[in-house]
């Protein structure tokens, strides 16, 4: 676990008990949106390749997911790009949503999406106040409320830079 | 105020399980989370903690604190008073025979390593056989898999049925001269599934096999009489039974304990040293190297005390009645599948959900104030056995309550609700 995972506190110090118990769920519902439930149910991209040219493992031991990442590569350029595996909802469409987003895009491209996502992710990087190259990945902000779940929304990007870096082992979020 | 402590005990052995009294006397418990009532349904994991022991830890260190063993002063032999004491406590709480069988130890973990790498040092060679089951927690498992590969030995696995029970007919037929331990657990912290350990120790010993037993979940929720289940060996951890972290136990026979060479050197665990010869210390020192975790074990004291205070049968029967209230409460909303139906089970209920995985569970049910686990359970091949990633865990305490199984209702529903 990394020190970085403490930096957002569930329970905000400024907020009244009294507050919180007004919005609980509204947190819930900013993780759960209705985009990400589809594409938990519906994932996009959810294919073997035939002709992948890259293929990586990624693990994440907490809670089990597991994903294989297919690559078409065509000299920089992500091609084509397929996953396989199990997870749970964060997990999946994240997933589901970086194979969208990154589908035709340089390695360098991809590479500075992760370094925001994975940012935003972890509450460290703000889209509503920054320019961002993330488009619709900004669904997935509602996770930096969350820092029990920032590694299953960011196991799919490990496992794409590692693959685009050709690292042969299986990465692991731990 | 130890005579006023027992005195309350025994009044409280005979009165009705009175659980908000009970609940009362765990700070931890009145707390709020996300707004809500904290419902603690980790138990398994690790238990709360109550006042009293608490007031130990801090008693501890305002009045007590100084090394063991070794001072003259009066600070020093206080403090070795209470943790020896402690050691009784536990001697009387396992039923040992000897205060010298009952070793200090981190927890489960080290215990079970302690008895791979001293009696596996000793007793195991290359071609020898080791027996665990399908249910064991890692820590129950990768010892074991150390072992064999340093001593070229073989582990072989007891399997289980789809109700999450040992299948008793295959270990009998595992067992055989080869066979130089059987390490099995006495609850499983998966599937809750108690097994048939009598049984299991009596062919084992039908041929001379020791048997060690993981208590790590059994210890809080059954009354355990270690000279009547005549097992060789018995780990468990203090925080699961509503004692500090970082403190357990290795009951072991006498017999096997004497001829164990010690795996940590150091200070305490030494009788005399000189450059040219070390003569090791008696038991139970000669396996606990170094300053041990004295306010751990003062602590751990005071929560068996706690617990036999209120009775293991009392607790027991009470945890029995909430798991029965659970299994049928939980069981029977659709979507919902029950993983390990064991018929003799204790304390834990785990479960999957259909098209939601247990992590997303998890945090449902976190936002409502009610704290599971959710994964493998440090359990990854009962979990290949079902055919599934994770589970959801509900596990239970004596401090637990139906309004807070209705509780798990509800919030299980409104997963149920936000995913379909």
């Amino acid at each position: 676990m990394s020190g970085r995972r403490r930096q957002r506190n569930l329970v905000p110090d400024n907020l009244t008990p009294d507050i919180l118990h007004l919005t609980p769920m509204a947190d819930l519902n900013e993780l759960y949106q209705q985009v990400i439930l589809d594409h938990n149910k519906k994932p996009r991209n959810f294919r073997v390749l035939e002709n992948a040219t890259r293929q990586q493992e990624g693990y994440n031991p907490l809670c089990g997911d597991q994903i294989t990442l297919y690559l078409e590569m065509d000299g920089d350029t992500i091609k084509d790009i397929g996953f396989q595996g199990q997870g749970c909802a964060i997990s999946k469409a994240s997933s589901s949503m970086m194979t969208a987003a990154v589908k035709g895009k340089t390695r360098q491209e991809a590479e500075l999406m992760f370094d925001e996502f994975h940012r935003m992710v972890k509450g460290e990087f703000d889209p509503e106040t920054s320019e961002h190259h993330l488009g619709r990945l900004t669904i997935l902000s509602g996770v930096r409320e969350f820092p029990a779940r920032v590694k299953c929304a960011s196991l799919s990007w490990h496992t794409l830079r590692a693959a685009l870096e050709g690292t042969q082992e299986a990465i692991s979020t731990e | 105020m130890q005579a006023a402590v027992e005195a309350e005990a025994t009044q409280t052995a005979h009165a009705p399980f009175d659980v908000e009294r009970i609940r009362a006397e765990f700070p931890i418990l009145t707390q709020q989370v996300h707004g809500k009532p904290l419902v603690y349904l980790d138990n398994a994991a690790t238990a709360q903690k109550p006042q009293v022991v608490i007031d130990a830890l801090e008693r501890y260190y305002t009045e007590q604190n100084a090394n063991i063993h070794r001072g003259v002063h009066y600070l020093s032999q206080l403090a070795t008073r209470e943790y020896e004491d402690a050691r009784v406590k536990i001697q009387r709480f396992l039923n040992a025979a000897e205060a010298h069988e009952i070793i200090f130890t981190r927890g489960t973990t080290e215990s079970i390593n302690l008895v791979a790498l001293s009696f596996g040092r000793k007793f195991v060679q290359a071609g020898d056989e080791i027996i665990i089951s399908t249910l064991e927690h890692h820590s129950n498992i990768v010892p074991w898999q150390m072992l064999c590969e340093q001593t070229g030995a073989t582990l072989r696995v007891i399997p289980i049925n789809d109700a999450g029970e040992l299948l008793l007919d295959e270990y009998e037929r595992m067992l055989n001269p080869k066979v130089k331990l059987v390490a099995v657990a006495h609850l499983s912290n998966a599937l809750g599934t108690l097994n048939p350990v009598q049984r299991i120790i009596e062919l084992a010993h039908a041929q001379d096999i020791p048997v060690l037993l993981d208590g790590a979940q059994a210890a809080p929720h059954i009354k355990v009489d270690v000279r009547e289940l005549d097992c060789d060996f018995y780990a468990l951890s203090g925080h699961k039974l509503c004692g500090p972290t970082g403190i357990g136990v290795l009951y072991g026979k006498s017999r096997w304990l004497e001829a164990m060479p010690p795996v940590f050197g150091g200070g305490d665990m030494i009788a005399s040293v000189t450059f040219e010869k070390t003569t090791y210390n008696t038991l139970p020192h000669k396996l606990e190297a170094g300053t041990p975790h004295i306010e751990g074990g003062i602590g751990l004291g005071v929560a068996v005390d706690y617990l036999t205070g209120i009775g293991l049968d009392r607790i027991a029967a009470y945890e029995h009645e909430l798991l029965e209230y659970a299994t049928e409460l939980i069981g029977s909303i659709p979507g919902v599948t029950l993983v390990g139906t064991a018929r003799e089970k204790a304390s834990v209920l785990s479960f999957t959900i259909d098209n939601i995985h247990p992590h997303d569970i998890g945090t449902i049910l976190d936002q409502e104030g009610i704290a599971i686990r959710a994964g493998h359970h440090c359990a990854q091949p009962v979990m290949k056995r079902f055919g599934v990633p994770a589970t959801a865990r509900a596990s239970f305490a004596f401090y637990n309550t139906k309004a807070e199984i209705d509780a798990l209702a509800v919030g299980i529903q409104k997963a149920i609700e936000v995913f379909s």
